[in-house]
């Protein structure tokens, strides 16, 4: 069972290399990154069952025991996350590949796009594994680096400064990070998560502060947490759809799982943490207010990523169970839509030939289905029952309600911010599928990635983007499950006996 | 607990504060030596938290408690292999930059101007003035700063 823990790490990376080294064929690369992202589903598929029915599962690295050792843990949260986040991988690679075989041909191999995929899905395994604060920035530095050459892949006057902001952000907070770690390190002499929890509860309250501070910048920078999220609006819309969905979808739930752990295991509270909840209730209204000024579609979805990281901080914010459990679901909800919007967004501007909102109209008729796509994530994103976006809200909001006034008032931004969402979808809905049909417009630059027209859309485009639209619905059935496994996960979390137990054995 | 050295807390800090504020430059070439010089800070930082100088830690050489502690040397060497892989994407990164744009200086938000523009005349006067000022300020300053960058490509 322990190898099964390694394998979301170790096959993917392996899988990069072969892509690497078969990089003749198109088809073979094809193939490998798809098997892998699917056994490494199913793997996640049989962590998330066994963690929930014993505990979670310890890979001692080299057999080393804990604290000297480095581990990987698949605990109910990890594990519910790998899957999701693994899914969606899929789906993307899907629809990427598809893109690729629509503007370049079958036969067109490439020696980046394929492997640094897989590096970016091994960062991520190993950022939701791992038990060791090192091991977690290295983690990031994988899935980072990956990030960077996708973001700068063919690159263009405006990409290349989108991705500049990218990079120096990102850089700039992973040596934030690595002073953290450093003052951790100092603090306690440990880097292991499961023994800082037992050895940061003994440190002067102050030092404990300053440590929790700084993971939250640290983990707020990359999860684009309102005032450190100035960076994601810029960057993220001039990637390739598949890239921005990737992106959108995984990497600040990343940070948003990196805060989660680190707070719930290391720096626990027994009541709702002030700092957070104003946070939180700032990330949720800059984002939703600053999503209705936009024009560019990409540019819109982006801030409403950003006031959505609000929703799952508000969750962490409250400190209990269930708000932990609450952001658990968000999170789960929130990779699946938020992925699928900005790949619906690719099939948009490749039916318009332009990402303005104000230069669209009338597309419903012209492709009806394209309009399904976009309606059901909108109104998942929303939270109209009975998507998962409402389920995902409700317990968030019960959580809310049931932990104080202070609590209760930032539920109310929830509400404020869910209908914010739903305003600036519907505005979108009106401009993009409703009103005068208008003609797609020409292909600015013929030799860039942006290809236009119906012919530039493929049917397994639709069909990974149909995937993930079913994926989201399919949350929204099994929502009694889910959400008793994210509420046995928040109590773990909350407890943190379970882990630290499995870890220290 | 550690006892720090001064010399190496002041070194530190010059590190970390130089570091910060090369970051805050517009060129590409000033943020990246502000990402190098940052780095160093942070693996001095983790050599520091290791203790003071003191034995090599191999096993029948010396007592173990004369050892240094190994592991955030282990940390060290691995995080100043990520910085330097990340400074030379970045340096390659500038070069594209400076190919394609014909500066290595990281630009305002395109988009975000255009809103600016979209939503000055609607709103309120006083505070939209204010805003303008600063606007007109900051594009003359940032035209100026672009020949320097260029003439720091030449020099390459």
């Amino acid at each position: 069972m322990t190898t099964l823990v390694t394998l979301p790490v170790l096959l993917p990376i392996l899988g990069a290399a072969l892509t690497v080294i078969g990089s003749r064929s198109a088809r073979l690369q094809r193939l490998i990154g798809i098997a892998v992202l699917a056994v490494v589903s199913a793997v996640a598929a049989v962590l998330l069952v066994v963690a929930d029915r014993s505990g979670p599962i310890v890979a001692e690295l080299g057999g080393w025991p804990a604290p000297v050792g480095i581990v990987l843990v698949a605990d109910r949260l990890s594990a519910l996350l790998l899957l999701i986040s693994t899914l969606v991988t899929l789906a993307v690679l899907v629809y990427a590949i598809d893109q690729r075989i629509t503007d370049y041909g079958r036969d067109t191999a490439s020696t980046t796009f394929h492997p640094i995929f897989l590096l970016l899905s091994t960062g991520v395994s190993l950022a939701y594994l791992t038990g060791d604060l090192f091991s977690l920035f290295v983690a990031f530095e994988i899935m980072l680096a990956a990030s960077y050459v996708l973001i700068t892949r063919r690159t263009n006057a405006s990409r290349i400064r989108s991705g500049m902001t990218y990079v120096i952000i990102s850089l700039t907070s992973s040596l934030l990070f690595l002073t953290t770690i450093a003052l951790v390190y100092a603090a306690t002499g440990t880097v292991n998560l499961a023994d800082l929890s037992a050895r940061v509860a003994v440190l002067p309250p102050g030092l404990q502060t300053l440590l929790a501070c700084m993971t939250i910048v640290t983990f707020g920078i990359k999860a684009a947490m309102v005032p450190l999220h100035f960076w994601l609006p810029d960057s993220y819309p001039n990637a390739p759809a598949p890239v921005t969905a990737l992106f959108a979808g995984l990497l600040t739930k990343v940070g948003i799982y990196a805060l989660l752990r680190t707070q719930t295991l290391v720096f626990p509270q027994d009541r709702p943490s002030a700092l957070l909840l104003v946070l939180a209730a700032l990330t949720m209204l800059v984002g939703a207010l600053g999503a209705l000024a936009q024009n560019d579609l990409n540019r819109l979805l982006s801030f409403l990523l950003v006031s959505h990281i609000g929703f799952m901080l508000f969750g962490l914010a409250v400190f209990d169970a269930a708000g932990v459990a609450g952001t658990a679901l968000y999170v789960v909800h929130h990779i699946t839509v938020q992925a699928t919007l900005f790949l619906v967004s690719g099939l948009i501007t490749r039916r318009t030939g332009t990402v303005a909102i104000d230069q669209m109209g009338g597309l419903a008729q012209r492709a009806p289905f394209l309009a399904v796509l976009f309606a059901v994530p909108a109104l998942t994103l929303a939270g109209i029952p009975p998507t998962s976006g409402f389920v995902a809200k409700l317990a968030l909001l019960q959580a809310g309600a049931a932990a104080g006034l202070s609590t209760a008032l930032v539920a109310g931004v929830v509400i404020v911010a869910s209908l914010l969402t739903l305003y600036a979808m519907v505005r979108v809905w009106i401009r993009v599928f409703w009103g005068t049909e208008k003609e797609p417009l020409p292909d600015a630059d013929p030799a860039d990635e942006l290809v236009v027209g119906t012919a530039a859309t493929s049917r397994p485009m639709y069909a990974a983007t149909a995937g993930l639209v079913a994926v989201s619905l399919a949350i929204a059935a099994a929502a009694g499950p889910l959400s008793s496994v994210a509420g046995r996960a928040g109590v773990d979390l909350t407890d943190r006996l379970p882990y630290v137990t499995a870890v220290l054995r | 607990m550690i006892t720090l050295n001064l010399g190496m807390t002041i070194v530190l800090a010059v590190l970390y504060s130089v570091g910060f504020y090369l970051l805050l430059q517009r060129s590409l070439m000033r943020i990246l030596i502000g990402i190098v010089v940052l780095g160093h800070g942070a693996n001095l930082l983790l050599q520091l938290v290791g203790g003071p100088p003191a034995r090599a830690p191999v096993l029948g050489t010396a007592p173990p408690e004369l050892f240094a502690d190994p592991l955030p040397q282990a940390l060290a060497l691995t995080a100043i292999v990520i910085t330097f892989a990340m400074t030379t994407y970045l340096l390659a990164l500038g070069y594209r930059s400076w190919v394609l744009v014909g500066h290595d200086e990281v630009q305002d938000d395109v988009e975000d101007r255009r809103i600016a523009e979209r939503e000055r005349p609607e709103g309120s006067m006083s505070d939209d003035t204010a805003d303008t000022g600063t606007d007109d300020d900051e594009d003359p300053g940032s035209a100026a700063a672009s020949s320097e960058p260029a003439a720091t490509g030449g020099r390459r």
